[in-house]
């Protein structure tokens, strides 16, 4: 009897605490959302969401440390109208469950406007929140397609080329300057690519006398991959595209290479990467990978990269000078909008162009950066070249 | 057949791969009962080990082979401290409470190094030097299988009997057994059964060591969270040979590796996990012990 006792005892309690949450939620959230909307006179909070943390850390700290850059130089000039900038970071170390969180933290704590997320998955998994939140969002490197061309992110832009716009470089490559007609394509069976994996194989099929060699996912992390290996050798493909990160890439290149298949490697950008040239080392030699168009002769990339290794004291790392202009983006239309007024930052991010290290940029209809496109890289004697 | 015989020999070195790992996890299970998850880390920290190590070892001008053995070595003594160290924080208070108490221990064991290193280190991939010697008689069969391979199935075999005949034939073997069986009994007539879980301890942390070493020169890269990864596998590989049993680790990983390597090969690699842990269900409906385990209280 007194076990039945406790128990309705505690779930009264239980009850009551989900009680009083809620009812501490539904008084407090909108009373601090409405006092940062209206509270013009405070720093103006721009949020940083990305991995910070975890094996893909290294491509989300070089956007937090852009996007530092960029205030700090609008703080220094006097800030956006009168009021200066704070940053809030959040981790979500790439996954989307965190980055839920993350994006409920932010909101919570009064961003009014985000630079990020990083990967698309994470990136697909905080912007709903966002949207109801009535936030704008810049990532600088999330290049899933359905990201802009769904339609159903209005408040989503990006400063770098979608998945479409890589899968079609990546197979225009191929097929025109290495004359591939049977190619294995294989992913790392997530969101990112596979997607981009999907896409290739598409265009492929849609291309007269070329055929798609192999379509696989291989498990991420796992030991090796020599069975998929041997799956390229045995399906005769002249080439092999792959869609995802560079751990697996630079594990797959080197069975490759090592077992005396010389036949071309093109991945995409999240092979293009030092770590990947690091890792995988002279089997890393002649992979070929898509990046960003190199910007590097731009005089303003050159001064970002120079405040860069003046304020930390290293070369920036991936997608740094996408977040800078992704940054610059921001700033410039919340100042000729005027106001953190969602319609406003959308309206101005459209119409008004702004001088990047990208070049000069306003976004389309559907969010991507006019003008912002890729460019084929390959790996010679350890460093990233731009093809012709 | 070329085809055939480069997955079976792809799914041999993978299932010896696990069955390195897999080996240290069903030692410790067979003597204590207590599954070791911070195995795999033990594993991770050994090849962090010889990865500084090689470093250092490489800086200041020794030969390839001189490097390879007091990299093994500074990787076991490594190793090995960590484990008998974790073995007395976080085993062995535990001892007399619930089964499932060291359980979570060493899931909590197993967070912690994993963030012990990523923070004490990094969290990037970084590259492991090739430590193996390349075999030149293996030159023209390059394209199936390499030196690094041939050593790692090797010592897979040599640690396997090496270990049987270890817990058959010689005392701290036969204390070993007596601790299995039965604990208490085991104190009465004087085993030193501290120091029996100790010595445990210590080779199954050799064994990952030495699995850490080999595996990362092969693979030719880590980061702080190998360990996990492969020491669910192994894992999966120590229940499904019968854990507690020294062959059965060896077989069922090697089970493991070919379904894994077949899968990919005839169906495809989207499936692999799919199949393989379908088989462990299968089997394990068969034979609930796993495919070498006694369903009996003798463990080793």
């Amino acid at each position: 009897m007194a076990r039945f006792k406790n128990a309705q005892s505690l779930k009264k309690g239980f009850v009551l605490t989900v009680a009083a949450v809620a009812f501490v939620a539904l008084v407090v959230l909108p009373a601090t959302s409405f006092a940062a909307k209206d509270a013009k006179a405070g720093p103006l909070k721009i949020g940083v969401g990305g991995a910070h943390s975890g094996d893909l850390a290294s491509y989300g700290l070089p956007t937090v440390k852009a996007v530092e850059l960029v205030v700090k130089a609008k703080n220094d000039a006097g800030g956006i109208n009168g009021r200066m900038i704070e940053l809030l970071t959040q981790d979500d170390a790439c996954k989307p469950e965190m980055a839920v969180n993350a994006a409920s933290k932010l909101v919570t704590d009064g961003a009014e406007a985000i630079i990020g997320h990083i990967c698309s998955g994470a990136t697909n998994a905080a912007l709903g929140i966002y949207k109801d939140a009535k936030l704008v969002v810049i990532s600088p490197s999330a290049t899933n397609t359905d990201l802009t061309h769904s339609g159903n992110n209005p408040n989503f832009f990006r400063t770098i080329g979608s998945d479409y716009a890589q899968a079609k470089s990546i197979v225009d490559f191929s097929l025109k300057n290495l004359n591939a007609k049977n190619i294995a394509v294989i992913h790392d069976k997530g969101d990112y690519g596979k997607g981009l994996a999907e896409l290739a194989k598409s265009l492929l099929e849609a291309t007269p006398g070329v055929a798609v060699a192999l379509f696989e996912g291989v498990t991420p992390g796992a030991v090796d991959y020599s069975a998929v290996v041997q799956k390229i050798k045995q399906s005769k493909a002249d080439a092999v595209i792959f869609g995802g990160y560079h751990p697996e890439a630079s594990k797959i290149v080197t069975q490759m290479r090592r077992r005396g298949m010389k036949i071309p490697f093109i991945s995409d950008d999240g092979v293009k990467d030092d770590t990947f040239i690091k890792v995988a080392g002279k089997y890393a030699e002649g992979v070929y990978a898509t990046g960003p168009k190199d910007t590097s002769k731009n005089p303003l990339t050159i001064k970002a990269i120079a405040d860069h290794k003046r304020v930390y004291g290293e070369d920036p790392g991936a997608f740094f000078i996408n977040a800078y202009a992704a940054a610059q983006a921001l700033v410039n239309a919340i100042e000729k909008a005027g106001s953190t007024d969602f319609d406003k930052i959308v309206n101005a991010l459209h119409n008004e162009p702004v001088e990047t290290p990208l070049g000069n940029i306003k976004f389309d209809e559907r969010g991507d950066a006019i003008g912002v496109g890729f460019s084929i890289y390959q790996v010679q004697n350890g460093v990233y070249v731009e093809m012709e | 057949m070329d085809y055939f015989l480069e997955l079976f020999l792809g799914g041999l070195t993978r299932g010896s791969i696990y069955a390195l790992i897999a080996l240290g996890y069903t030692m410790v299970y067979g003597i204590i009962e207590l599954i070791n998850f911070a195995h795999g880390e033990i594993y991770m920290i050994g090849a962090f080990t010889a990865l500084i190590a090689a470093s250092v070892l490489n800086i200041m001008g020794f030969g390839p082979v001189t490097i390879l053995i007091l990299a093994m070595v500074l990787a076991i003594v490594y190793s090995c401290a960590y484990g008998v160290t974790m073995e007395k924080i976080a085993y062995k208070p535990l001892r007399h409470s619930t089964r499932l108490a060291p359980l979570i221990s060493a899931i909590g064991m197993s967070i912690f190094f994993q963030n012990y290193v990523l923070l004490a280190q990094t969290s990037d991939f970084l590259p492991f030097p090739s430590l193996l010697p390349e075999l030149e008689i293996l030159e023209p069969y390059a394209y199936i299988i390499r030196s690094s391979e041939v050593f790692i199935i090797l010592t897979t075999f040599g640690v396997m009997v090496l270990l049987t005949l270890l817990i058959k034939f010689t005392r701290i073997g036969k204390a070993m057994r007596a601790t299995a069986q039965d604990r208490t009994m085991a104190m009465l007539v004087g085993v030193d059964v501290n120091r029996v879980i100790s010595m445990t301890f210590i080779i199954g942390s050799s064994m990952a060591a030495i699995g850490g070493v080999l595996i990362a020169s092969h693979i030719g890269q880590i980061n702080f969270y190998i360990g996990f990864i492969a020491g669910i596998k192994a894992f999966t590989a120590a229940v499904l040979g019968g854990i507690g049993s020294i062959p059965g680790a060896v077989l069922g990983s090697l089970v493991l590796g070919w379904t894994e390597s077949f899968a990919t090969g005839y169906i495809s690699s989207d499936y692999e996990d799919v199949f393989a842990f379908g088989f462990l269900v299968l089997i394990l409906i068969f034979r609930p012990a796993g495919l070498l385990g006694k369903a009996t209280t003798q463990k080793v």
